[in-house]
């Protein structure tokens, strides 16, 4: 048989109605268990079993994120916060991204380099990054500065240790065939170790923009005028637990979005990797 | 007076390996293949063939001894030289033309030229209606198919190939000699082709090169009797084959055992 026959029997459409049943199931069941889950939650606070002031409700947040949404937060409107804390964030993963893949790439295919740095950049990925925070709000101040420069620093490790490894486990037999072929060592980097290297920086990529937002965030927290964090840090001080929760949401929601374009960034650089090959119908 | 376009002289090679010792992987092997000749080298795992054919591109120089190409000391990889390796070599990330369009890019043709070449490569290699198929979309014959495609695109003088069909099932590896052979005749290249396979060795090669275990030297070169072209299938079952093979199966038995 042919599998690349594109004609449509009766048999076909009755597997992708099988396939496109599943779909249903899944988004149904998840739903179900979203919906149960809040349910539980806001019962056991209405019935006693939970203290609100620790645990909040969810009708709580629900309006507290009305009040923020309709009549703006203490510190402005809340979309003004967020994109307050978003271009830190975008600011940050770009440049620790771009940043990450360079210095990987530039280990990567140097030997010497990568045997020298690779204990300093062991220790600086041992130590804890986040405590850096305290000390770019005392070099950049108050600002976005100092929030970007945090984020730069927790996506930086990320993306530069995928890289380098990337590169590392280039196929070498790729990289001979190149050669052989008449490629120039600039070509062999650019059509042969970076494409082969994208796959697992695409993958970092994935995880970084969460350091990301949390280095933002953190940073807020640890002092700024504006921002999700300040939001954060505001309500902690005001013991309002629905604000910490309200808050959460919007970064959940952020992230959410955020894993959403990198996966469409993914499917169409790796467009040439091999796709699942089946679904199993039953 | 037919030219030798390959030449080892008096050829080593050494690893270190990480503990300091020296391993060495061949002890003065001489070896000089005619122009237009089909050399086949059999020999034990790890007796230095991919080794050889290494030295041949320049990729891994030897540590001591010469390596000629085209009576020219090798210090580069000469734009000459083919090489099919043993593994998937293709480029998992293009698809089959822009695979096999890659040597002339790499070599400075103007793309759409390059395109053009491919295009007609693909047709001589049967892959016609596959051409923006990516490689894992095609089967291990189809994907050797394409590797070939694209080294002789770069018109090679010299075809060194690495195990080429191992990894293929039989009937494929019949048919994929087939089609080295008919690429062959029409390009007029000089192979070297490494083995394990003395029925492979037999059925394409001019010459069977046997090393002996490592550190490798040559232990005897046969010539093979059968005129071009040879018919893959047929030639297996006359007895000048079955009587050669089982000569090189006695010379291989002796490296073999411990």
């Amino acid at each position: 048989m042919n599998p690349y026959d594109q004609s449509i029997t009766a048999e076909d459409i009755e597997n992708l109605k099988k396939i496109r049943n599943r779909k249903y199931l899944i988004i149904i069941l998840r739903l179900l268990f979203a919906i149960s889950f809040l349910t539980a939650w806001e019962l056991s606070t209405q019935l006693g079993f939970l203290d609100p002031f620790f645990f909040s409700q969810p009708s709580g947040i629900y309006s507290q994120l009305v009040v923020w949404i309709f009549e703006g937060t203490s510190q402005g409107p809340l979309w003004q916060e967020l994109l307050v804390t978003l271009e830190e964030t975008c600011i940050g993963f770009l440049i620790g991204s771009v940043l990450g893949i360079l210095c990987g790439v530039f280990l990567g295919t140097n030997k010497l380099a990568s045997d020298v740095f690779s204990i300093y950049i062991k220790i600086a990925n041992a130590i804890p990054r986040i405590v850096l925070g305290s000390i770019f709000i005392i070099m950049f101040g108050l600002g976005m500065g100092s929030k970007i420069a945090l984020a730069v620093v927790m996506v930086f490790f990320v993306v530069f240790g995928n890289a380098f490894q990337g590169v590392i486990e280039t196929d070498k037999n790729l990289i001979a065939n190149a050669y052989i072929l008449g490629a120039s060592k600039r070509q062999v980097t650019y059509t042969v170790i970076l494409p082969s290297a994208m796959s697992w920086i695409l993958a970092s990529l994935h995880v970084s923009f969460g350091f990301a937002l949390v280095g933002a965030v953190v940073g807020e927290f640890l002092g700024s005028r504006h921002g999700l964090g300040l939001l954060i840090s505001t309500a902690q001080g005001t013991f309002n637990a629905s604000g910490v929760f309200a808050a959460m949401v919007v970064l959940a929601f952020v992230a959410l979005g955020a894993e959403y374009l990198i996966s469409q960034l993914e499917k169409k650089l790796l467009k040439w990797r091999p796709a699942q090959l089946g679904v199993e119908v039953y | 007076m037919k030219q030798p376009v390959i030449e080892l002289i008096n050829v080593s090679r050494k690893f270190v390996s990480p503990v300091g010792k020296t391993v060495l992987a061949l002890k003065a092997l001489s070896l000089s293949i005619q122009e237009g000749e089909f050399c086949a080298i059999v020999g034990p795992t790890g007796c230095g063939k991919s080794t050889t054919l290494g030295m041949i591109t320049g990729i891994s120089p030897p540590s001591s001894g010469v390596v000629k190409v085209f009576n020219r000391e090798v210090k580069s990889i000469d734009p000459r030289i083919g090489f099919v390796f043993q593994t998937d070599a293709v480029f998992p990330w293009k698809n089959v033309l822009d695979n096999v369009a890659l040597g002339p890019i790499y070599r400075g043709v103007n793309r759409q030229l390059a395109k053009e070449k491919a295009l007609h490569w693909i047709n001589l290699v049967g892959l016609t209606g596959f051409e923006y198929h990516y490689p894992h979309q095609l089967s291990g014959g189809m994907k050797k198919r394409v590797a070939l495609a694209q080294t002789f695109i770069n018109d090679p003088k010299i075809l060194l190939m690495d195990e080429p069909f191992s990894a293929l099932d039989v009937q494929t590896r019949a048919l994929m000699q087939e089609e080295l052979l008919k690429l062959c005749s029409e390009n007029k290249a000089s192979v070297v082709f490494v083995t394990h396979d003395i029925e492979e060795a037999l059925t394409l090669a001019d010459t069977v090169v046997v090393l002996s275990k490592g550190p490798a030297i040559v232990k005897r070169t046969y010539q093979v009797p059968f005129t071009r072209p040879r018919n893959v299938i047929q030639a297996r079952h006359t007895p000048e084959f079955i009587e050669l093979s089982r000569n090189i199966w006695e010379d291989l038995r002796t490296e073999v055992t411990i």
